[in-house]
Parts: structure tokens; sequence; C-alpha cells
């Protein structure tokens, strides 16, 4: 490869710069001249993009040695899929900057929910070389009739942020559409090569196998020698808070922050949730008034354009602090940060090593991360965290498969544009991983509900939607057409509304639901702002500015991450070191000794091979509380499990609520657990019989089938100026989850919603070895006369559900009195 | 539980049915609410898969509770059908000759939006905004209670669009959720009868009387 004009070139520019390549780019470089397949495994900002962006110049220069500086619309090259599509600019200017100096005459395309019609229009006629493009936006141009054409060209699919995309219903329609267009070329030769770059995850030959499989190739896995050092410190309250309490103590902590923000150039504060990004940049800002002006709020509901401003201040290191969410997590990297803090627990190894990854850019340069507990016993999470990074125990991320959603959707979107075949489509979509199992019962299934809307009465129904015709299926009504492309996406949140001034100017998106709770009056806080709540029109909240020093903030829904099973792991590990003494030689849990000695007085600190089980009567009923350490996720599936068993035992009625170190069953009667029963009741005989009908007796199932039924088409949410008609089509996933449960039972996607569960929460085979591990450890029961330390976090968020913020501080400190 | 449960009101007997409907037994007439009719052959005609055997189960209900008591009269509070015709509602047309002596009321809600002709196929009796029979005054919507002269403000109400529902609570963060007939001192709100209807919840006061539809069964609460 080196002999090659197109390598010759690139390297002389690299030297003008006085750069040389790194290993992992040459490597790549070379499998794409030899037009092979597979993984880039670096880290952000180390020249990633480049590996795969140069590779795809040089190999296009090769074969056009003598005129691919004036060679002009060559047609589409380079397809670069991206996760989220802030990014797209960033990388198009980089892309463009390399275009212009090497004077090659290829236009950067974008495309995503945020591109023009005209511009849309332009790319149809005349496709530009390299487009960047959100899965979404991916499916969007498969809606669109004469699709083939565009890809005719195609040399190279590259997936940015794979990692990222992986264990979702995202990388699923990532899948789909490699497998689409892969086979868009009937000679093998001729198809495009799949890259593609990914972080560092456990299970990293499964991601470059899952991204890889349309093109049954093997997967060549190209890994950037890159290690950064990460230093992580933690901030100590000044007294441990024996009753700790998510969300609490975190901003109590905030002044000890200032210094750190003060003497470092740019920080990124990341905080877990939208509604506390929102608490902390107002709490920063009213310790520390200087920071006016140089302080930003950045998180996914604040208008782009904002967005777009801070991300352009944060390269040229104007802006001294950004609070931020997971909305800063990717992307090109901010040169002027130096240092990032961490608010709350990140849940998992691989987030935090991201995160932390995003400060320290000059080669060598250590990483450093500041870890502020939101309650005290985060402060465990920060001890096992250190270990996990020491041992490299990174997260893998688990591939989907079988998502009927999913596919019903694809269906839907190649019946508006090309219409597909049977079977020739049911064998392509096999060369995915996610559908490589799909049955031909199955696929008849799809086939049926998609074209016969499931079970009919014949000559009363006028089901309509796919039609076979000569051999071809087919979206013919326009109308359909039309609302199926609004719905392409597998993201689901909650209806949102644009928030603006009522004299013009917009602030940001919020949820219906949030607002619904409000009188024209109130006061609530997005972007950092205070507003006051005029009135609702034309799906716009209105507001005014307000002076008001009280205000509501709001709760975004979701968000809220499970603890992951490493992390999990090396959190029981923390707790046994203070077991066995030896724990004051990490700084976190000798700060912790007040709360572990409390603990211990009125219950007990678990063992590595113990699990501690706590049975308390409070003024609200009976409790039980168990400590798995398991992360909330498998919490809520053992509760199920546990709650089922003991329903056995004489009829009961439990409510559940979980955090990631244990959870609860709370009754109105005692609840029948002693020494004699209690390792019955963790036992494994029988599991795979109890979790089926535990999972029939709870709500996972029914969570589950929100997302299941908006991805599969069946909640229309509505579009602009069919506000009217809509209105009759509505109904909610709770209510379409009842009408299938009684009615069709055997519908697909509401087999889907349990079998989610099955698979992501209630997965037969971690639960089992987790019973096996409390079997083979001892089971300390224990009768405290009061909440402990560790039950009282879990207490305080099974309050949170129903009460209102201020009322919940007030009944908190009221507890928290109590037990002094 | 299973049986229809007896309420006096203006001393009339109604019974109260675990089947969504009331049967006014003087007058020998079956009252209902928010049947939705056809609204699942509403949705796939909009390519949404909804399983039809939801209507034709609250067909049946209905078909059995006429049969049931001999009604003679219909009164319908308003939604009998969900929007523009399809062919479920040939369904019932069909269905309709096999009660044609049945005498239907309707008194329009904001679904019932079919033209004049269907209605007078269906030998449906359309009644624009209110209904008054004995002490009673039937209405779709409780807002419109309004524009109500004095003496109909003074005959008992019989509403339905709320689709009313209530919410049990107990220790231990216990909740359940009902659907329920829900009469207030001069007004009552009718559940509605379709199962393909969601809920509104109602929370009464001292006086009010609530009867919750659990399972196949009914049970008065307050």
């Amino acid at each position: 490869m080196h002999a090659t004009p197109g390598y010759k070139l690139i390297y002389k520019w690299l030297e003008a710069k006085s750069f040389r390549p790194f290993l992992f780019q040459e490597e790549t470089w070379t499998h794409i001249s030899q037009r092979k397949s597979g993984l880039v495994n670096a880290p952000t900002g180390c020249g990633k993009t480049y590996s795969v962006f140069l590779g795809t110049l040089i190999r296009y220069i090769n074969l056009h040695p003598d005129d691919y500086g004036t060679r002009k619309n060559a047609g589409l090259q380079l397809l670069w899929v991206t996760p989220l599509r802030a990014l797209a600019k960033d990388i198009g200017r980089a892309m463009e900057e390399v275009l212009t100096e090497l004077q090659l005459p290829w236009k950067v395309g974008i495309r995503n929910g945020d591109t023009s019609i005209a511009e849309r229009a332009r790319q149809k006629k005349q496709m530009p070389e390299i487009l960047i493009i959100t899965p979404e936006s991916l499916h969007l141009l498969l809606a669109q009739k004469g699709y083939p054409a565009l890809f005719q060209s195609l040399a190279v699919i590259a997936v940015d942020e794979w990692h990222e995309l992986l264990g979702s219903k995202r990388g699923v329609q990532v899948e789909l559409a490699i497998s689409r267009l892969v086979h868009l070329q009937e000679n093998p030769t001729q198809r495009p090569m799949v890259w593609g770059i990914s972080a560092t995850i456990g299970n990293l030959e499964e991601a470059g196998e899952v991204l890889l499989s349309p093109l049954q190739q093997p997967c060549i896995t190209v890994t950037a020698a890159l290690q950064k050092k990460i230093q992580v410190e933690s901030i100590y309250p000044d007294e441990i808070e024996k009753y700790p309490w998510a969300g609490h103590l975190g901003i109590k902590l905030a002044h000890k922050l200032i210094p750190i923000i003060q003497a470092s150039g740019t920080t990124l504060i990341f905080i877990n949730t939208r509604g506390m990004s929102e608490t902390w940049y107002q709490t920063l800002l009213d310790i520390c008034p200087d920071l006016a002006g140089v302080i930003a709020l950045h998180h996914g509901s604040i208008d782009p354009e904002l967005r777009n401003w801070i991300e352009d201040n944060l390269h040229t290191g104007k802006l001294k602090a950004v609070v931020c969410t997971a909305s800063l997590d990717l992307g090109v990297d901010f040169r002027p940060v130096e240092t990032v803090i961490q608010v709350g627990s990140p849940k998992g190894v691989a987030r935090f090593l991201q995160r932390a990854g995003r400060s320290g850019h000059q080669p060598d340069a250590v990483s450093r991360i500041y870890f502020l507990p939101t309650h005290s016993l985060e402060l465990t999470e920060a001890a096992a965290l250190k270990s996990a990074i020491d041992e490299n125990l990174i997260e893998s991320r688990i591939p989907f498969t079988g998502c009927y959603d999913v596919l019903l959707q694809y269906l839907n979107t190649l019946a508006i544009s090309e219409g597909f075949t049977h079977p020739s489509l049911y064998h392509e979509i096999r060369t995915t991983y996610c559908y490589r199992d799909l049955t031909e019962e199955e696929w008849g299934q799809l086939l049926h509900f998609a074209t016969q809307g499931g079970k009919a009465m014949q000559q009363y129904d006028d089901f309509k939607k796919v039609e076979l015709e000569d051999g071809v299926y087919r979206i013919k009504s326009r109308k359909l057409a039309m609302r199926h492309r609004m719905h392409i996406g597998t993201i689901v949140s909650d209806a949102m509304l644009k928030v603006k001034f009522i004299s013009g100017g917009y602030i940001g998106v919020i949820e219906e639901y949030f607002i619904s709770r409000l009188s024209p009056g109130d006061v609530f806080t997005l972007a950092g702002r205070n507003l006051e709540f005029v009135m609702i029109k034309d799906m716009t909240v209105l507001v005014r500015k307000s002076s008001s020093k009280k205000s509501i903030i709001p709760s975004w829904n979701g968000g809220r991450m499970p603890l992951s099973a490493n992390l999990g792991k090396k959190l029981r590990a923390a707790l046994n070191r203070y077991r066995q003494g030896t724990s004051t030689e990490t700084e976190e849990l000798k700060a912790l000794h007040p709360l572990f000695e409390l603990q211990a007085a009125l219950s007990h600190v678990p063992a590595e091979n113990e699990l501690l089980i706590e049975q308390i009567e409070t003024k609200d009923g009976f409790h039980l509380f168990v400590y798995p350490f398991e992360g909330r996720l498998v919490h809520e599936a053992m509760a199920a499990i546990l709650a089922w068993r003991i329903s056995r035992i004489q009829p009961i009625t439990f409510s559940f609520a979980m955090n990631d170190y244990g959870f609860e069953l709370l009754s109105d009667q005692p609840i029948p657990v002693d020494d004699t029963n209690v390792y019955d009741l963790f036992t494994t005989d029988g599991l795979l019989l109890d979790i089926q009908r535990s999972v029939n007796n709870t709500e996972m199932a029914r969570r589950k089938f929100r997302d299941v039924a908006v991805i599969g088409g069946l909640i229309f949410q509505g579009m602009p100026g069919e506000k009217k008609k809509a209105r009759h089509l509505q109904s909610s996933a709770s209510l379409l989850f009842n009408v299938f449960s009684e009615y069709d039972s055997d519908n697909l996607l509401l087999r889907q919603a349990y079998q989610e569960v099955l698979d992501q929460q209630m997965e037969e085979a971690r639960l089992r070895d987790m019973l096996q591990r409390i079997q083979e450890s001892t089971i300390v029961l224990t009768f405290p006369v009061q909440l402990t330390p560790f039950c009282f976090p879990i207490k305080v968020d099974s309050m949170r559900e129903d009460l209102s913020s201020e009322k919940l501080e007030d009944r908190i400190k009221k507890m928290q009195q109590q037990l002094k | 539980m299973k049986n229809p449960i007896p309420h006096i009101l203006r001393e009339q007997t109604l019974w109260l049915s675990p089947e969504r409907c009331i049967l006014w037994e003087e007058e020998n007439t079956l009252i209902v609410a928010d049947l939705h009719l056809g609204k699942s052959g509403h949705f796939r005609k909009e390519g949404i898969g909804i399983p039809q055997s939801i209507y034709k189960a609250d067909l049946q209900r209905l078909m059995a509770q006429l049969y049931l008591y001999k009604a003679d009269r219909l009164i319908i509070a308003g939604d009998f059908t969900h929007s523009t015709a399809n062919k479920e509602l040939d369904l019932f047309l069909k269905w309709r000759k096999d009660f044609s002596l049945l005498q239907i009321d309707l008194v329009k809600g904001n679904h019932d939006i079919l033209g004049d002709q269907w209605y007078e196929t269906a030998g449906i009796q359309v009644h624009e905004w209110k209904l008054a029979a004995g002490p009673f005054l039937f209405l779709h919507d409780k807002k419109a209670e309004k524009d109500l002269t004095a003496e109909e403000l003074s005959m008992y109400r019989f509403t339905g669009h709320l689709h009313p529902a209530i919410t049990l609570k107990g220790k231990g963060k216990q909740t359940l959720r009902f659907p329920c007939f829900y009469f207030t001192r001069d007004c009552a709100v009718l559940p509605a009868f379709s199962r393909f209807t969601g809920g509104f919840k109602v929370e009464p006061v001292k006086g009010e009387q609530v009867f919750a539809l659990v399972e196949d069964g009914i049970m008065q609460l307050s």
C-alpha cells in the first residue's frame, strides 16, 4: 500500500502538518485498499475518524490516479452513520477541511431531521460523495422511491460510535439498513465495505460480528494501542450522612466544585438527569455569580441552536464550565476541556471511562475525573469503579435479537418506497444478526399482520395497510405512507411540546405530561431560566420570563440507568473490605466508616459471601429489604420472583421498590420469611416456571409494550395538520396491552413485550447464576427496630413517585430526625 | 357480586349490571353510554391492527343484556359509534334486524358524527343533545348542563363521556383501579360500555355513591 499514489498523497499531506499516521490508521487503510471490512477499536479523540475516512480517500485516489482531482459528481462513496445528529456538523466540517487541502472535489452532505427540504431535493438529484446520516434518516432514505439508484456507487459504509448503537433498537435499524444496502448489489465484489468504529466494550468481537453479519464475511478488528491514564478523585462531604438519600447530598457539596472549576481550563460537569442538571446549573450560579456568562447548560431538551453555540464555545475555550447530561457523552473532542466532574453514580465502567476520556487530550496527558456522590453510600461505588478500572473490567453491550417491532416498521418502510417481495426479503433479513433465527412461521405472521392486521372478521373488515400486487408488497395509500414516514424511528419518548416566549424566541422542548400538571401562572425552569406558564397553543407552550424565586423543576421521564453487573460485583467486594478490616486502604471506604458502623449496629454489613435481608415494620406496613447488589433491572426481576414465591405460602399483596443495591417488598401484613424457609425462597428449583408466572403477574411486560407498540406502529402519535382526525385514533399503550391480552394474546407485538422482559431482565441463565451464588452464601436475616442506612435510599426512592419534591424533602427530614 | 345491584333514584328502580349498563325497571329500558361501536374498525381502516374480537364481544354483551331483560327500549347517553362509517357498523345493522321491535334513542355525543341517513337506516331516534324520560334527563357530556333550564335542572341527569374509573389506595402503597358507576347528588356518570376505552379518575366526596366494576362483578364502594 505504501507505494500507492493515494497513500503517498495522504502521507505527504500529513507530513506537511508534521503529523504521522498512527499504526492503527495505516492498518485500516491497508484493509480498505484490499476491500476488506471490519471494526476499528479506538477511543474518542485519537484520530479514529481518519482511519476509515482517509482509507476511503486513498482507495478512491488509487482507483482514479490520473483524474481524482478533476472528477466531479462521483456519486456517493462514503456513507457515515452516526448516532447523534449533533455530531454530524463537526465531523462534516473536519472532513471538508481535509478535502479542500487535498484539492479533492468531493462534497460532504448531512442528512438528518434538521436537513432542509431544498437540501434533500438537491441530494436526491446529485448525491454528495460523503453523506453523514443518523440511523433514522437512513431508514427515511430507504422509504423514498428510487432509493437504490442513490447507493449505486457506494464504496464504504462507516458506522461511528457503534458501541452506542449496539444493544439498542437503533442498532437493529442499522443492521437492517446494511443488509439492504449490501444486497442492492447482486455481485458480491461490487458490494460496499462495512466498517464500524467503536470504543472498548466487553464484547468487541461480537460487536464486529453483528455489524458485518449481512456481508457474511469474517470481521477484521483493528485496535488502537493508545491507553489513557485515568485518575479518579472523590469529593467528600465534611460529615458522612448516615441516612443517605439520592439527590440530596450532591447539591450540598456544590461549593466544593468552585475551586476545581476555577483551577482548570474548561470543566465538564456530568449530571445523570436533565432535571438535576437544571438544578445544578442554578446552584452553581447562585454560589458563584462570577460564573455568569462563562457557564452553560447543555441537555437534550434545549434549543439545538443554543447547543450549537455551546459546542462552538467549548471548542474555542470560551466557556469555563458546562453542566451537561449524556448529551455530551459522544462526539468530537473539545480540546480545552481539562477536567471532568461526574455527579452521582455513572452506573457503569464503560460510561465512566468515556466521560473521563473527555478531558486531557495532549498525548500522555492524564484524564482526571472527579466523582461527587449524590448520597454518601455512592462513595462505595467510587471505590468499586477504581478497582474495575484497574482491572479493565468493561461492560458488554448485548445485541438485540428477534425484535418484531423494528422489523414490522422496516417492512412498512420498504412497502412505501420500492415494495418488497417474498421470499427474497426473508432471506435477506436472515443475513442480519438480529433476525438470523427468524423462522418462516414468524415471518408468515409478520406478513399476515402487515397485510391483514391480525385477527379479523373477513366480511366486516376494511383493514388496509400493506397490499400484495403482482408479487410485490406495497403500501399504496399516500396518507398511510406519509403517516408511516412520520413514525420511522425507534426512540420512544413522551409527546414533547415546544416551549416559546410569548414574544417569540424558542427555548427548548418539554414533556406534555409535565405541562399538563401546571396551571397558568406556575413558574418552571428550563434551560436555566425561570419561566411563567401562560398557555398552550398549537402544540406550543407559551411562556414569559419570570423573576420568581420559586420554580418547579421538570422531571423528565426515563434515563435512569441501571448499575452494570460488573460494577455490582465490585461493590460487593468493596463492602467485603470493610468486613475484612482492609477498607482503610481505600479513602472512600474509610470515609464511610461511620455509616458502616451504624449499619452494623442496627443490622449487618454483608461480606462477599453473604446476602443480607432486613425485615422492618413501619407505619407504612411490613418491609422486606434484600441486598443482592446486582443493579436495578435484576432487582426488579428478583423482587417479582420472590414475591411470587412468598405469595404461594399465603395470600398476600406486595408493592415493589428497588435501587441498584437492593430491593424492597412492602405489604400490609407480616411477610412470612424466616430462617426455616429463606433458602427455599432463593432456590433454583422450578425457576423457569416461576419466571414465567411472575412475568405474567407484574407490570414489566406492560411497560415494555409501550415502546414496542409505538415502534410497531400501533400507537398513532399524530402529525401536523391532521390533529382533528387523529383524535379518533388515539389510544394508550396500556389500553392496547389490555385489549391484546384479552382478545388476541398470540399477537406478535404482545409476545415481544414478554420476550423482551425475559431476554433483558429475567434472563434465566443470569438469574440462575445469581440464585446459585445466594445458595452458596450465607443468608443473614435481621430484624432492625428502625430503618438502616442501607434501606433508607430505597425507601426514599419509593416515596418519590407520588409526592411533590418539596413535601418529600420535609418528610425525609422528619424521617431523618426520628432516626437520629 | 356477579348479580346486578338495585339502586333507587327518584322512586325508580335501577339495576346496575356488571356488564356496564343499567336496567330501568319501571320503563323496561336499558341505559348505556359510550359504546364506541366501530372503533376497532376505524383503527384497522387506518392500518392499525386491533383485533376485531373486541368489537364482536362488545356487541354480544349488548345483545345478551337486551335478551336477558327483554328490554323494550335502549337509551344511549352518547358516543354510540366511534367515528365515520366502516364495515364493522354493517354488522350492527344486520344485528339490528333481529331486534326490530326495540326502540333505540341516542343522545348525540362528540363521537356521533354519522349522517342522518345512517341513523334512519339503523332505526335510531336521534336527540341532538338531551332527552327527557320520566324524572330523568339524558345528556352526553356533563358540561352541557350549563345550557339546561331550571326545570330540567330539577331532573336527575344521566351522562357518559368521562369513562369514569375509581382508584383505591391501601396500606403498603397498594392501589387498585376499576371502571365505575358514579352517582352524585343530581347527576350520574355511566361507565363506558365498550371495553376498548380508557378511564378517567373520579374522586367522589361524601354522600356520593360509587359502584366499581370488579372483574365480572359489581361492588358498591361508597
